[in-house]
């Protein structure tokens, strides 16, 4: 009787392996072949040519750095929320939910708008006097899309860890005579380690692998290594080249989703 | 004071997260063609939006790929959920990490991999390639949505529905499905939402002449972008806002943000 | 007598506008074994936290040895909690829990080694030093979260309902042990529990609590004997509350029938209540005792038998070794001793009691 149940995930089971594990075996397929199709390591020993391992370099450099940012705003943020001083539930809906009904990249290209010389935050900042801002087309404004978009991934496993902290483990931390910092230190932060990895997962790798942010905020002449496989597959249709390039962003992936797994055993941290 | 600071941070992250939504908001209404300067104020674009025919079916299509592919996944990864949450160990964890590829894996590797599945398989690249797509990525949100609900119901329940004499579907509607419902319907509207954001995945996806307004925004970028998108937006954004509002004003919910 | 440890004064306290605690004033002396005993909802917990600096109260002193520490925060106090779910630490194993509250005070390691194996001795956990929190039962994690408080010393230990979450043998198991620590390591304990029997077989105080209330402070035989109104009666063990009139000194009229008592200064023809317990009901031959019935119930309980008697109109409640089938007609009789009259309660809220669990 139970079997029966249990076949009603032969859709899911067949459409994981045709979408899912399939594609994925693709991309290593093309990834080791040449275009006449005899297997070559030269797509991904690409990597290491100079503009490619430019671009690999800077995208590790932005999103370590757009990551932390998030991390150091977020932590904060969802330590606000999880202490109830707002309505949660709205707002989870407010910082993640209802800005995806406004076009993500209609969001991220407002910035421009907002970073320009004579746009809106330089007026401001004009006003009060401020040296401006002149970020525009440089790393810095790929930074400032990266935290942009991907801040609530952060944000929520941190407020979910969080949140689920039983508070009479704070409370007995300070009962034998911790006191604020110490209950943090040795407290709060391990506890939410989970949380914390699986934010820096969820924002780290979409960062690593974006090109849309770096066309949209970098100009033309910043190239990521996510802009590179685009142009190979869209542009140069050399499908081998992207497939090698791209697996060597996804050995990145692997190594960080191996590290949430280690701290996260229950997939707590998830969403 | 540290109510004063908690705040003052919250307000920060806002404006952090609505200055361009604002900003979009504004320019919808901007007499001058360009982003970077303010022409005075129109309501030009608004009405020049739904003759728009290339903007109206991009919108079209859009809606019809989120409702689509976030309905087919709520099907599936619901069904799926029942059963993963009577397999054994072994096999519960390869269907959840299956289910963890395309969530953590990078938008644009999800998007090749599936270009060089549908190149392979000689498909034509058009409507349908899309909508594979997006079901593919919108199951996992189901599942994850279902899946904590799963956890939850009562299985002495069922068995005591059985016990008096209920069959096993008549028992699964009548005592599971209602426990399941609410995440059942968190996931269909996360799966809508993620298959109205997405940009990468459907620009590796699509085929030439079938767009979606993330695509069409994106070709526009270069050329710059029609006043008329901002429209759309706006009114897209503000009735979504509206209706959040209106759920969350309905009786016993107490707004205290 | 020895010192008052603690002092509540004038505590008031409440939660979006529900008051919890309604002018409370308490004292517990150095080296008092204090429980307080109440429905959920009485206040009880409120009343610890307030002691252990969880919560600060609306208005109201807590003294500590004479001292003010109604703001002072819970790390500064030099008292430790045991909490109701143990709370212990996950990611540390038991030795790092233990050691928690030492290496903050920055003890030396020898000495903190010293502690932990004494306290894990203490709590016949030896050996346990390595174990993670979630490899054990919920009796031994109990006993760790004792261990981890009485490693810092306090003078003060405060016990939110430790045993509630353990299954009936195990709790009487670790009654047994907390009174033996409580004597071994000489420091004050208050109590907080639902359950009056594990108040009366633990306590030198038990203070019943009720809606925010103090209804009655004592010794365990006081509460249970003497109980001041009709909540604390029927919160403490089973008991028959009637309705009566106190006519004069040591005579009360109840279901028709006078009866004599030992009670006196109530004054005359007062509205009052009358607590019997079960097991001072004496049922006679028909006629031979005060009032005639009819036994309509009858269980038997081990060490004695229940039985429920319709007499005066009342539904009694009886305990006897000796059996009367149903339907038996039977004469209630009542040692004077053993009439407990009460005060009517005062306002309307102590009469509308109602007991959860």
């Amino acid at each position: 009787m139970k079997n029966k149940q249990k076949l009603l995930a032969t859709p899911y089971f067949f459409w994981a392996v045709a979408f899912i594990i399939i594609p994925i075996l693709m991309v290593f397929y093309y990834g080791f072949i040449d275009s006449a199709g005899h297997f070559t390591m030269q797509n991904i020993l690409a990597i290491a040519s100079p503009e490619h391992s430019k671009a690999l370099f800077l995208s590790i450099r932005l999103s370590l750095v757009s990551t932390l940012i998030c991390l150091l705003l977020a932590y904060p943020l969802a330590m606000i929320l999880a202490n109830k001083s707002v309505n949660q539930n709205q707002f989870i809906v407010m910082i993640f939910i209802l800005p995806m009904w406004m076009n993500f990249l209609l969001r991220t290209l407002a910035w421009q708008t907002l970073l320009e010389k004579n746009g809106v935050i330089n007026s401001v900042l004009r006003f009060l006097s401020l040296p401006t801002l002149d970020i525009i087309n440089t790393n810095a404004a790929i930074i400032l899309g990266m935290v942009y978009n991907f801040l609530p991934f952060m944000v929520l496993p941190i407020f979910n860890s969080l949140s689920r902290m039983d508070q009479d483990l704070i409370n007995a931390a300070r009962d034998l005579g911790a006191n604020n910092v110490k209950t943090f230190c040795r407290i709060i932060f391990p506890l939410s380690l989970p949380g914390v990895i699986s934010g820096i997962t969820m924002v780290f790798v979409p960062a690593l692998t974006t090109f849309v942010i770096s066309s949209l905020l970098g100009g033309s002449k910043i190239l990521l290594i996510g802009n590179v496989i685009e142009q190979e597959f869209t542009q140069a249709s050399n499908w081998n080249l992207g497939s090698g390039l791209s697996m060597v962003l996804m050995l990145f992936i692997i190594i960080s989703m191996i590290i949430t797994a280690i701290f996260d055993k229950d997939g707590e941290g998830l969403m | 004071m540290k109510k004063v600071f908690s705040k003052l941070y919250i307000i920060l992250i806002f404006i952090f997260l609505y200055a361009p939504i604002a900003t979009l908001i504004v320019l919808s209404f901007n007499k001058s063609k360009t982003r970077a300067k303010w022409g005075g104020f129109t309501l030009k674009w608004y009405s020049e939006l739904f003759d728009n025919q290339v903007i109206m079916d991009a919108l079209y299509n859009t809606l019809l790929l989120a409702f689509l592919s976030a309905f087919i996944a709520t099907i599936i990864g619901t069904m799926a959920c029942v059963a993963i949450s009577r397999m054994h160990r072994a096999w519960r964890t390869f269907f959840m990490g299956v289910t963890n590829i395309p969530m953590l894996n990078a938008d644009i590797v999800t998007g090749i991999s599936l270009m060089l599945l549908y190149l392979s398989l000689g498909m034509t690249f058009g409507f349908t390639t899309i909508l594979l797509a997006h079901i593919t990525f919108n199951i996992p949100y189901v599942i994850l949505s279902v899946m904590p609900k799963m956890k939850q119901v009562n299985k002495s329940a069922y068995e005591a529905a059985l016990d008096l004499g209920a069959s096993q579907p008549y028992a699964f509607f009548k005592v599971i499905f209602p426990d399941l419902l609410p995440g059942i319907f968190t996931g269909f509207l996360m799966a809508f939402t993620m298959s109205l954001d997405d940009f990468i995945i459907t620009h590796f996806t699509k085929g030439p002449g079938v767009d979606t307004l993330s695509t069409k925004i994106y070709t526009e970028v270069k050329k710059g972008i029609k006043p008329e998108m901002y429209a759309l937006s706006t009114i897209i954004f503000v009735v979504v806002l509206l209706l959040l509002l209106f759920i969350n004003k309905k009786p016993g919910k107490k707004d205290n943000a | 007598m020895s010192n008052r440890l603690i002092d509540l004064i004038g505590i008031n306290k409440s939660f979006d506008n529900t008051m919890v605690l309604d002018d409370l004033n308490l004292y517990i002396r150095e080296n008092e074994f204090l429980t307080l005993l109440g429905p959920s909802g009485c206040g009880k917990t409120t009343t610890l936290r307030i002691i252990g600096g969880f919560e600060t109260p609306d208005s109201g002193k807590v003294l500590f040895n004479g001292e003010d520490i109604t703001s002072l925060p819970p790390n500064k106090r030099q008292l430790n909690t045991v909490f109701q779910k143990y709370a212990l630490f996950p990611h540390m194993n038991i030795a790092e829990n233990i050691a928690f509250g030492l290496k903050i005070k920055n003890k030396s390691k020898s000495y903190i080694d010293d502690k932990i194996k004494y306290a894990l001795k203490l709590v016949n956990l030896d050996g346990y030093e390595k174990r993670m929190p979630n490899q054990l039962s919920g009796g031994q994690q109990q006993r760790i979260a004792i261990a981890r408080a009485i490693v810092n010393e306090p003078k003060l230990l405060l016990l939110d309902e430790p045993l509630g979450a353990l299954d009936l043998k195990l709790r009487q198991d670790m009654q047994y042990e907390l009174i033996r620590l409580k004597n071994e390591l000489g420091i004050t304990f208050i109590y907080v529990t639902h359950d009056q029997e594990e108040a009366l077989t633990m306590s030198d105080t038990i203070v019943v609590m009720n809606q925010g209330y103090i209804q009655q402070i004592g010794t365990p035989e006081s509460i249970y004997n003497e109980p001041e109104n009709a909540f604390v009666a029927d919160f403490i063990g089973d008991s028959n509350i009637i309705d009566s009139v106190m006519l004069h000194d040591k005579l009360v009229s109840f279901l028709g029938k006078k009866w004599d008592c030992v009670d006196t200064g109530f004054g005359e023809n007062k509205p009052v209540d009358v607590v019997i317990r079960p097991e001072d009901v004496v049922l006679k031959e028909e006629g031979a005792g005060t009032l005639d019935g009819v036994v309509s119930h009858l269980i038997f309980k081990g060490v004695h038998y229940e039985m429920e008697v319709m007499a005066g109109g009342f539904e009694w409640l009886v305990h006897s070794t000796s059996m009367f089938p149903v339907g038996t007609k039977v004469s209630i009789s009542v040692d004077p001793f053993n009439i407990q009259i009460m005060n009517k309660p005062e306002s309307e809220d102590e009469e509308a009691v109602h007991i959860e669990e």
